[in-house]
């Protein structure tokens, strides 16, 4: 889960992390106010959404009063902003974070996250803040350090004096980073974080330690015991089929092409999609109706397939092993009934009572295809898709 | 032969749900020695014919079991881990799914200790055909045989063994090792496990998106084993950023692509089948004689 950038100011804060002073605006008096409460010379009106490479959309600008920041705002509010992390249709900027300028002597880099390949803990530390860190990666990967933590052991000062000393910080300034890191690392663990990156950290003319941006992503797996992180959710950005699909358990990923697909398990609805992909099709969505899959959950799952508009045919692809195929197709049966189901269905059942359910599709008197091998169902419903008969 | 279960496996059940109740049944139908159940508070009372105990350590000294299957549920499942590896079970297979990660790192972590091999979390578990079910496959589509399969997923590893037993080849092992960023038993782990079981002619490995295990096992591969192996990756058209379903199944910072795994594989030796329907015709190809 993802939250905007003034909530992960917020939270750092709490965990006594510098960051500038700011404020929230959802209109531009309200921006205009802000200024003028944080009476500086210069402030930064930021577009709040979930992606990157605000500043480059012109998500982010600089205003030096308060009726300029009421101007600035009033451009920002309202628009598509569109980056290289939200996709060609953008996303509308409903709110403005408004903030201190600060006078920057240094841009760095820092991030706590897990790294798979060791199963530790990582510190990501890199003296080219500002920039794109899987491109410093690509381009300099010697201005980048990663420092292991195990995650029995925890984050120890002489973990913050390597990183500080190889960042280049004076003495002082690296006792500044032991609180500083100290306060990310307690946020990281404490709260379930999956990443924390503070890109610039920047070291200000007078010396201090500043995060000047914050992105802080969760595990979804944890948020049942973090309630105050999962009231930081914004449902405008999240895809809403995506969104529902959660609701009611259901893993969806919406993609482009136009075949419907429902698929029991991660791995095999991946493989449909490959599948199709092989035959010529383009698969509408990922949908893995996970291993409690019965007769409600086929429906629901259905519903959502259903309201892309763009499906012109679906896929059900069931390997029961936990889920009976004979639930799945009294789940089929019912949803192309109720729902009145107009596009061509291709139905493969295998695993546990699979003959069940074969039956009760035959028996339904419905217009359903029907396929033995992963391969034939994908050809099926490719040519169904096409116009030509399933 | 066969690797991580067999005959002689003597298995208790940690959660004894509706979940847990269930799959037990299942398999001590298959053949299964399921000797005790965990439920604290419990102790002492039986369900479905299975003996309860409170804690791993009571059951495993009044058993001598050697072998846990959890169905715990996410709060307390890298707690049933870790009791079980407490008690000096030989295997954990833990079933759960969504088992935040810095909980299963630091178990990870704690188990670096242990002699407690760990399977999963979130796998279907093994399937020793003709001999030993421990997690929630359909043993039915199982025939013993010369081929081990290893797959981080759960349902494909039951599309690959149906195709397998469909061609004739039966298989030593089945093993489901989790879609998980952090799991106990790795492919390099099952990968040895197989290469130095007699029985084992040949492997079948089915990896997906996210992450570098394939890449990592690619390496393996090349260095240390003598036995075929032939692989498929789901999710060759994956969008990236996108978490598909698994936890660890997600393309981030542009690493952890199905084409980098692909390519990893074929350099070290392996033969991948482009397309999921063809698993089984890929090995039978690359591996003649292996059905019986």
């Amino acid at each position: 889960m993802n939250i905007h950038e003034y909530q992960a100011k917020a939270l750092l804060r709490q965990y006594g992390v510098a960051v500038p002073e700011g404020r929230l605006a959802t209109t531009p008096a309200e921006a205009e106010a802000a200024a003028r409460t944080l009476d500086v010379d210069v402030v930064v009106v930021k577009a709040q959404v979930h992606a990157g490479g605000r500043g480059k959309g012109g998500g982010i600008k600089l205003a030096r009063s308060p009726s300029e920041a009421k101007n600035v705002a009033s451009e920002i509010l309202g628009m598509t902003l569109r980056t290289h992390q939200t996709g060609p249709e953008g996303r509308i900027v409903h709110k403005v974070y408004v903030e201190a300028a600060s006078d920057i002597a240094r841009e760095l880099y820092l991030a706590i996250l897990f790294d798979r390949a060791v199963e530790k803990f990582a510190i990501i530390a890199s003296t080219e803040g500002g920039m794109d860190i899987e491109e410093v990666a690509a381009r300099t990967p010697d201005r980048i350090l990663t420092v292991h933590v195990d995650p029995n052991v925890g984050l120890g000062p002489f973990h913050c004096r390597r990183i500080g000393f190889w960042l280049g910080l004076d003495a002082a300034q690296v006792k500044k980073l032991e609180t500083f890191l100290s306060g990310l690392w307690r946020l990281y663990l404490e709260r379930d974080a999956s990443l924390v990156e503070i890109n610039p950290l920047v070291v200000t003319e007078p010396g201090e330690l500043l995060a000047l941006d914050a992105k802080l992503n969760f595990d979804d797996s944890a948020l049942y015991r973090q309630a105050e992180v999962r009231d930081l959710r914004d449902p405008l950005e999240e895809d809403p089929r995506e969104r529902e699909a959660k609701e009611i358990d259901l893993a969806y990923v919406g993609l482009e092409g136009d075949i419907g697909c429902m698929v029991n398990g991660a791995g095999l609805a991946m493989a449909t999609l490959d599948m199709i992909q092989l035959c010529g099709g383009k698969p509408a969505n990922f949908l893995d109706a996970g291993g409690g899959a019965d007769k409600e959950k086929v429906k629901e799952a259905f519903k959502l397939i259903l309201r892309d508009p763009a499906v012109k045919a679906i896929l059900v692809n069931i390997f029961g092993g936990i889920v009976r195929c004979d639930l799945i197709a009294e789940g089929v049966v019912a949803a192309a009934s109720d729902l009145g189901v107009k596009v061509p269905l291709v139905v493969r059942l295998q695993g546990t009572n699979a003959a069940q359910g074969r039956e009760i599709l035959a028996k339904s008197g419905l217009d359903i295809t029907t396929a033995e091998t992963l391969g034939e169902a994908a050809e099926k419903v490719v040519a169904a898709a096409r116009g030509g008969s399933a | 032969m066969s690797i991580l279960c067999d005959k002689s496996t003597r298995l208790i059940v940690q959660g004894l749900g509706k979940m847990g109740q269930f799959h037990a049944k299942l398999s001590i139908e298959y053949g299964t020695q399921v000797v005790g159940g965990i439920a604290p508070g419990k102790g002492g009372t039986v369900v479905d014919g299975i003996p309860v105990f409170d804690t791993v350590r009571d059951a495993q000294m009044k058993t001598g079991a050697n072998a846990s299957v959890i169905f715990v549920p996410p709060p307390g499942a890298a707690d049933a881990i870790l009791e079980a590896a407490d008690a000096e079970l030989e295997l954990a297979v833990c079933i759960t799914e969504g088992i935040p990660v810095i909980d299963m790192a630091r178990a990870k972590a704690a188990l670096a200790g242990s002699r407690m091999r760990l399977l999963g979390p979130n796998c279907p578990g093994v399937v020793t055909p003709g001999q030993c079910r421990i997690g929630i496959m359909p043993a039915q589509i199982t025939r013993p045989g010369p081929v081990g399969v290893v797959s981080r997923s759960g349902t494909l590893t039951y599309e690959a063994v149906d195709q397998l037993t469909r061609l004739g080849i039966g298989q030593s092992s089945c093993v489901g090792i989790g879609g998980d960023p952090v799991i106990g038993t790795t492919f390099v782990d099952a990968l040895a496990l197989f290469e130095a079981d007699p029985e084992t002619r040949a492997i079948v490995m089915i990896g997906e998106i996210g992450g570098s295990a394939e890449e990592t096992a690619a390496e393996f591969i090349k260095a240390k084993l003598t036995k075929p192996v032939i692989a498929f990756i789901a999710g060759q058209n994956a969008p990236p950023g996108k978490r598909m379903g698994h936890a660890g199944a997600i393309i981030a910072g542009g690493k952890g692509r199905a084409s980098d795994k692909i390519a990893a594989l074929e350099r070290c030796g392996v033969t991948v089948a482009r397309s999921p329907a063809d698993i089984g015709a890929t090995l039978a190809q690359r591996c003649p004689g292996l059905a019986g």
